[in-house]
């Protein structure tokens, strides 16, 4: 069973590791005659300006994580610390909010992406990079910080449920005691809650960033312009690029599948203590 | 637009909050709250608030009233673009790819359902039992579930497309020259892609009901095998009542993951011949050139209401449970 759910990643990297000559050849189900060779992903990653994507993904998944778990722990923070009325309501509307499906919503929502003004000053430039501050056609659409906004608020839906769950865990008597000695409810946010909450805030960074890294729908909707396409979103396009060329498309899906799989690799156990603390604990 | 009540419901939702303290008994609490530390609060869930109303609920809410016209995107919505249910009768009667669109959805969700969701379970029962190697199967299992549907799509095109993929050739069907077009087919190829959605949901629904398992109490399974029962008796009559919770939990993941089912189908071939999906058909007509932001908008309320249901039953379990 497991080596049948390693089989198709296996004959992934199998056929891109082999050249397009030799399997053109002999078939894709031959003993690989013209030797193995990265060759493919040389070629893939400087023909598909690969670096330029991975650069567009990590300008929105960095922000976008950040931001998502500063909000929601805010959320999070003030729901479960203080007994309001609405608790319950709020916290309602983010989790029902995220379970929606995305299609739903996209119709108006590219409406309002089309028709928000938003300031133009000028921009970062890396070679062929440009990040945008805040936008370069006066719009929300077509913007790294549109497809940032959208990522922030729909996932601060899936985190604000998680991270209250993990803070229903803390005694309130934290929170009281520190009001006793004085701090803003904004100071025992940061410096008392938060460092509490590392180990869930660990697990839904390193979750989160698999979300965004592997979103495909909103960046292909919300953005038009190719050379901003982040690398997930890219690969689709590419792939119409090289579609007589499966050797160089596998190591192309491989390429842009290394980053999440070295992040699950190495924090696998928060990882899945993300996705877990959602649902046991609820 | 909404904007003007969007804006002034996070306010109103906080001010009773603020009353709610005062009389909720805990006078000691209230008096340690400052006005300033009130209007933080108020700051900090108002502004998430804020946003998840204006770009969350708006959109959802804009989609319906939206369904009841025939605006395309260009000027204003006026009074003139009101049609009443003349979008439903047309999604309902003339639409020629509404149904067989609803009608794979609905496999999409029977397969996972009966399929896919069984053996993550079933996976996820057979590893929680002390066998060696354990962990690296889970890991195994797991991988998937990190990659994104589109590299899935592209993996599975490797395995599916007709000469030089690898069950063709396996099959030896491309020597023979009967040639499966696994993708191609419009009879099979909503299996053929549910086979690799399939592969990426079974991995999450195992570690899902892994964790699930692991919080039973062992002195249950240890009453029942003092008892006599079997280890499938054991799962069935013990396990399984205990684990109500996180068995409606996965029902409801695996409700909403066919009802957004989306990357994998458009990957292939957008959504067509075959493979066309509710989702798919939303944005074809509202985000294309045809621009029929109205008839989308059906389509989407169509989804919307569908997606309620393992919505509210998720919600209703997170009430009674906070409660």
């Amino acid at each position: 069973m497991v080596l049948l759910w390693l089989f198709p990643l296996g004959w992934a990297i199998f056929t891109s590791l082999r050249t397009y000559g030799d399997t053109a050849l002999h078939g894709y189900l031959s003993w690989p005659a013209g030797g193995l060779s990265l060759a493919n992903y040389q070629t893939f990653f400087v023909q598909a300006d690969l670096p330029l994507f991975y650069l567009n993904t990590l300008v929105v998944v960095v922000p976008g994580v950040i931001l998502t778990l500063l909000l929601a722990s805010m959320v999070a923070f003030c729901c479960t610390q203080f007994s309001w009325k609405f608790n319950l309501t709020v916290l309602m509307l983010f989790t029902a909010g995220n379970l929606l499906p995305p299609q739903v919503l996209i119709v108006p929502l590219f409406q309002i992406y089309l028709h928000t003004p938003i300031a133009m000053l000028g921009s970062i430039d890396i070679s062929n990079f440009s990040f945008a501050l805040f936008s370069d056609n006066n719009l929300l659409y077509d913007q790294y910080i549109g497809l940032i906004l959208i990522h922030v608020v729909f996932q601060t839906g899936f985190a604000t449920f998680v991270l209250s769950n993990y803070m229903k865990t803390l005694t309130k008597e934290i929170t009281e005691s520190a009001l006793v000695d004085g701090a803003n409810v904004f100071r025992i946010w940061w410096s008392v809650i938060l460092p509490l909450c590392r180990p869930a805030l660990a697990a839904m960074a390193t979750l989160l960033f698999t979300f965004m890294y592997n979103d495909f729908f909103w960046a292909l909707f919300l953005l038009k312009t190719g050379d901003k396409r982040p690398i997930t979103t890219a690969l689709n396009n590419l792939q119409g690029e090289f579609f007589t060329n499966n050797n160089l498309i596998a190591a192309g899906a491989l390429l842009v599948c290394i980053p999440p799989i070295l992040i699950y690799v190495v924090l696998q156990k928060q990882f899945i203590s993300g996705l877990t603390l959602g649902s046991t604990k609820g | 637009m909404a904007n003007t009540t969007t804006t002034t419901a996070p306010a109103r939702a906080v001010r009773p909050k603020a009353g709610a303290v005062a009389i909720s008994g805990r006078r000691r609490r209230y008096t340690l709250l400052t006005r300033r530390d009130k209007i933080l609060l108020a700051l900090m869930v108002g502004v998430p608030l804020a946003l998840d109303l204006i770009l969350i609920w708006g959109p959802t809410l804009a989609s319906i009233l939206l369904s009841f016209t025939n605006w395309d995107g260009i000027g204003d919505p006026t009074s003139k673009n009101i049609v009443g249910l003349k979008n439903y009768q047309f999604m309902f009667t003339g639409y020629t790819l509404f149904w067989p669109a609803f009608t794979h959805n609905l496999i999409w969700l029977l397969w996972l359902t009966f399929i896919a969701t069984p053996l993550g379970m079933l996976f996820a029962v057979l590893l929680d039992r002390e066998i060696r190697g354990t962990r690296i199967y889970q890991s195994v299992f797991y991988l998937p579930v990190v990659l994104s549907l589109v590299v899935v799509g592209l993996i599975w095109e490797l395995q599916y497309t007709p000469t030089d993929g690898f069950i063709n050739n396996a099959l030896g069907l491309v020597k023979s020259g009967h040639i499966i077009d696994w993708l191609g087919d419009s009879r099979i190829n909503l299996y053929a892609i549910l086979v690799a959605a399939s592969w990426r949901h079974i991995g999450y629904i195992m570690i899902l009901y892994l964790a699930g398992l692991k919080s039973v109490d062992p002195s249950l399974r240890e009453a029942a095998r003092v008892d006599g029962a079997t280890e499938v008796q054991t799962f069935f009559n013990v396990v399984f009542p205990v684990m109500a919770p996180i068995n409606v939990v996965i029902v409801v993941v695996t409700a909403i993951e066919a009802l957004r089912a989306f990357d994998i189908a458009f990957i292939i071939n957008q959504g067509k011949n075959g493979l066309e999906l509710l989702s798919i058909l939303i944005t074809n007509n509202s985000l294309s050139e045809a621009s029929l932001v109205g008839f989308g908008s059906a389509i989407a309320v169509i989804l919307l209401v569908i997606s309620l249901v393992p919505i509210v039953t998720f919600l209703t379990r997170v009430m009674r449970t906070s409660a």
